[in-house]
């Protein structure tokens, strides 16, 4: 079984390509008021909008990073190479050929169609989705969905935007919250009406062209009293950035009795600092159910939050967790499930507070970690505070291996090592993964596969 | 950065104008010097520390606190008789204010078996080897670094055991540690050695003499298991309602060793644990169990780590807290498991009891996985006494003060339960009807 296991080697390396950056129009590197300036003037921001990334910025340069509890890797981000803004429509070209054939195999693999591919590859800067999206656009439209990029969000419905702007995650929650309010573009709004359930899934990928995958995306979703929406974001093939830090905000608000489900899947190349504020905010009877699956980067922090603020609020999610209840008979559940490969680390971090006075409020914990070689890594830091009778906390977590029995086991009905693996990793990740809507799931799945096969025995 | 600057210590015995003479050998006093400037020079704890997260680190304020004076007869006579625990021991020590007031000596078949039992002051001179190899032989991890370099320097007495290779000491050795007097401070150690395939059973206790008198305790405690030694360690912790506690300990398990520990917590205002297990062999085991009763304004803070550095060892750690009226409860632990320290079992359960609606419970239960052919689990459960066996007890006639104490009793039994010697798990069971019937 150990022999096994040291002989999986995944090879994180696919996705480190680079090719030469041409920027018409960017900010330069390096962060100053200039450059607040410069990006507000192109974007044409008003003045409100202007003010707030100002003020972003003094509270970034003010703010120290979290060196006390946090990875000492994150000192190695250099603030000062990193470009803030790159305008729309000048990202890097390359052709098809120049694509290693490995990522084309995973395109394949994966079953992606011709066109996102070479979105993917980076061939093409901007996924061409015009004719999806604007059907999705129309469709949701008629029910008075708001579905738009968030600059044009800011701009069209100032009367939504700018009331939930900034609420959830205040400018100063942390440096890097701060540190996207001052140079933030891209993301989504959207604003769905009281009682409106949208079917379909939103999702960032048909809205791309409008606007490409920020690396300071912001992102603003309310859901009005009684509705419902999911939005999903990223994509399971492997994701090629030339910028080496992602530091996204994303904000969702359920108003009475509304439904959010916010999905993400990534997968970033090694060299990437994933460094993400997301926190919802879920009035009476609300749910806010965040799921999270994170493959890839150098180094991801990433702890999507819930603040139950109404009665019988709920929320949900997985990976790093923060859950706030503000108010009697709140739920919350988290489950998280890691797989460490090679010299992988996996850590969990969570906070859950229940505060004074409070009655009858849940929360369960669940972290399962699964461990791959004998060099991989996993941590678990929660970090739990409970006041007062009537309330019940539980956190379990647990650690371990592919069992060597079921290996065995499958190995016995004629599976090879490799298939038996997989089958064995994606067992333990599958009643997280079958949340996920239909297509996402049988990709991720692929994806799993894809990273055992060819790595065991 | 000292604690406070000297100018503002006014008073004639403040433990903060440093090492007094002691009466150990030149070696051990520049230690003590050296110890003293390194507690002047690491920074005192604040809450940004992970080490001391959501802990009280204002009441740490060492200012009033002097070494205890000479002991009044009065209050040695009450001592004395105070001084009563387990009807058949091994051996005995009474310390008070770091004195030592009396001794049981072991018997003369342990004693021409090797077993030393014996102060320390006396220890380091004539054991000097020994008590040079295993004294404070681990760095204060856990976050009290600078107050196990106070105790290092101040520390004037407390108790040496050492049982050789094969011998087993089958009645309990009984350490009593008394704080008298006004804003006393004392510095309690205990260095047990076991050898090979050894067996001793300890239980300290930590009492004050007045109620009221606030206190300083700042103790530390070197356990060591040799391999196959099976070692019991027991505290039972009743200091007065104003005093300040920290104590220190380090375990260290060899290979095929066993080492059982239980603390219960049941006094001091505010009460610091620190315990490192370090598993240093194969088929070596440590058991880390705690009870606390926390009420009023108490608040108890443990710490712990499991540190698995060799494969094929298990540990499994137990805390069980009650919490009433305003009190509060800090429990950090890590489980960590060393690169290649494969084959390892460890398992981590906290579980507070919350009995009002002012008391707060904060958990930190952590894993950290180097290797990975390993069983690992923690759980962290904060709760309330289940309605429906409050209903059932009420409904059999018993007064629902009763009922919950009852319930309590039993949540916190399971701890106790697993101490295997009777009379000790008696004995702190007594202890903590006593501290339900105040």
């Amino acid at each position: 079984m150990k022999e096994a296991n040291s002989a999986v080697q995944i090879d994180r390396s696919i996705g480190d390509f680079a090719y030469p950056e041409v920027h018409v129009r960017d900010a330069g590197a390096g962060l100053s008021e200039k450059t607040i300036h410069y990006i507000s003037d192109v974007k044409e921001d008003p003045d409100w909008v202007r003010e707030f990334r100002l003020r972003g910025l003094k509270t970034f340069l003010e703010k120290p990073l979290p060196t006390h509890w946090a990875s000492k890797d994150l000192e190695a981000i250099d603030f000062d190479k990193i470009r803030y803004y790159l305008a729309p429509g000048t990202g890097a070209k390359r052709s098809w050929d120049e694509v290693p054939e490995d990522i084309k195999r995973t395109f394949e693999r994966l079953g992606i169609p011709e066109q996102e591919r070479k979105f993917l590859a980076g061939v093409e800067a901007q996924f061409d989705s015009e004719a999806v999206y604007s059907n999705i656009k129309k469709a949701v439209g008629e029910q008075g969905v708001i579905f738009v990029g968030s600059t044009e969000g800011l701009k069209n419905h100032p009367e939504i935007f700018r009331k939930w702007f900034g609420k959830v995650i205040p400018i100063g929650d942390n440096k890097f919250s701060a540190l996207n309010s001052a140079v933030f573009s891209g993301g989504s709004f959207i604003y769905v009406p009281p009682g409106v359930k949208v079917k379909h899934p939103l999702q960032a990928y048909f809205r791309i062209n409008a606007e490409n995958f920020g690396q300071f995306e912001r992102t603003l979703i309310i859901a009005d009293e009684g509705s419902e929406v999911t939005y999903m974001e990223g994509c399971t093939a492997p994701k090629f950035n030339t910028t080496t830090l992602h530091s996204a905000v994303v904000e969702l608000v359920a108003l009475k009795g509304a439904k959010i489900q916010y999905i993400t899947v990534q997968n970033w190349s090694a060299n990437v600092f994933n460094l993400v504020t997301k926190r919802g905010l879920a009035h009476e009877d609300a749910q806010v159910k965040w799921i999270d699956c994170n493959i890839g980067s150098r180094l991801t922090m990433k702890y999507p939050g819930v603040i139950m603020k109404g009665r019988k609020a709920r929320g949900h999610q997985d990976t790093g967790a923060k859950m706030i209840h503000a108010a009697d008979e709140t739920t919350s559940n988290i489950i998280s499930k890691s797989i460490s490969i090679g010299t992988g680390r996996a850590t969990y971090r969570g906070l859950v507070n229940v505060p004074k006075h409070l009655k009858h409020c849940k929360n369960n914990t669940e972290c399962d970690a699964l461990l791959i070689n004998a060099t991989s890594r996993t941590d678990t830091y929660p970090t739990i505070t409970v006041r007062g009778t009537g309330n019940a906390v539980q956190h379990e977590a647990s650690v371990s291996q592919v069992s060597a029995e079921q290996i065995f086991y499958m190995q016995q009905r004629g599976l090879s090592q490799a298939q038996a693996m997989s089958l064995s990793v994606n067992g333990f990740v599958n009643d997280l993964v079958r949340q996920f809507p239909m297509e996402y799931s049988v990709e991720l799945k692929r994806l799993i596969e894809l990273e055992m096969e060819g790595s065991v025995g | 950065m000292s604690l406070v600057a000297h100018d503002e210590v006014t008073q004639a015995g403040s433990i903060l104008f440093g090492p007094v003479d002691s009466r150990g050998p030149d070696w051990f006093r520049d230690q003590q010097r050296a110890a003293w400037k390194q507690f002047e020079s690491l920074p005192k704890p604040t809450r940004k520390d992970q080490a001391w997260r959501f802990a009280n680190v204002d009441l740490l304020d060492l200012t009033p606190f002097k070494f205890g004076g000479t002991l009044s007869d009065h209050d040695r006579a009450e001592i004395l008789d105070q001084s009563r625990g387990l009807d058949e021991v091994a051996g005995r020590l009474i310390f008070a204010g770091d004195e030592l007031v009396h001794r049981d000596v072991i018997s003369d078949q342990l004693r021409q078996r090797g077993v030393i039992f014996q102060p320390l002051e006396r220890a380091m001179v004539e054991h000097t080897d020994l008590f040079r190899k295993h004294f404070m032989s681990q760095p204060a991890t856990l976050g009290s670094a600078k107050f196990a370099a106070l105790h290092q320097a101040l520390v004037s007495s407390g108790t040496f055991l050492y049982v050789p290779r094969g011998v087993e000491i089958e009645l309990p050795i009984e350490i009593f540690h008394w704080l008298a007097g006004q804003n006393a401070a004392v510095f309690p150690h205990l260095l047990l050695v076991t050898d090979e395939l050894a067996k001793v059973t300890v239980i300290e206790h930590f009492r004050s003499a007045h109620r009221q008198s606030p206190g300083f305790a700042c103790g530390v405690n070197d356990l060591i298991a040799g391999p196959g030694a099976k070692v019991t360690y027991v505290c039972a912790q009743k200091w007065g309602e104003n005093v300040l506690a920290l104590q220190i300990n380090f375990t260290k398990v060899e290979h095929e060793a066993s080492v059982k520990s239980l603390n219960l917590h049941l006094g001091s205002r505010y009460s610091r644990f620190e315990s490192l297990s370090r598993l240093t062999g194969e088929g070596a085991r440590s058991d880390l169990l705690a009870v606390s009763i926390a009420d009023g304004i108490q608040e108890f803070d443990a710490r712990t780590l499991q540190d698995h550095a060799c494969p094929h060892t298990t540990s499994d750690l137990l805390y069980k807290n009650a919490l009433n009226d305003r009190a509060r409860n800090i429990f950090g632990g890590l489980i960590r498991v060393e690169p290649h320290a494969h084959f390892t079992d460890a398992y981590q359960k906290v579980r507070n009891l919350l009995l009002s609606d002012d008391a707060e419970a904060n958990s930190m239960p952590g894993l950290e996985i180097l290797a990975d052919n390993v069983k690992c689990s923690h759980g962290a459960t904060s709760g309330q006494i289940d309605a429906d066996e409050m209903f059932y007890l009420q409904a059999r006639g018993i007064p629902p003060a009763i009922a919950r104490q009852l319930l309590v009793s039993g949540f916190l039994n399971e701890v106790i339960e697993r101490i295997e010697e009777r009379v000790l798990a008696d004995h702190l069971r007594k202890l903590i009807e006593e501290k339900f019937a105040r």
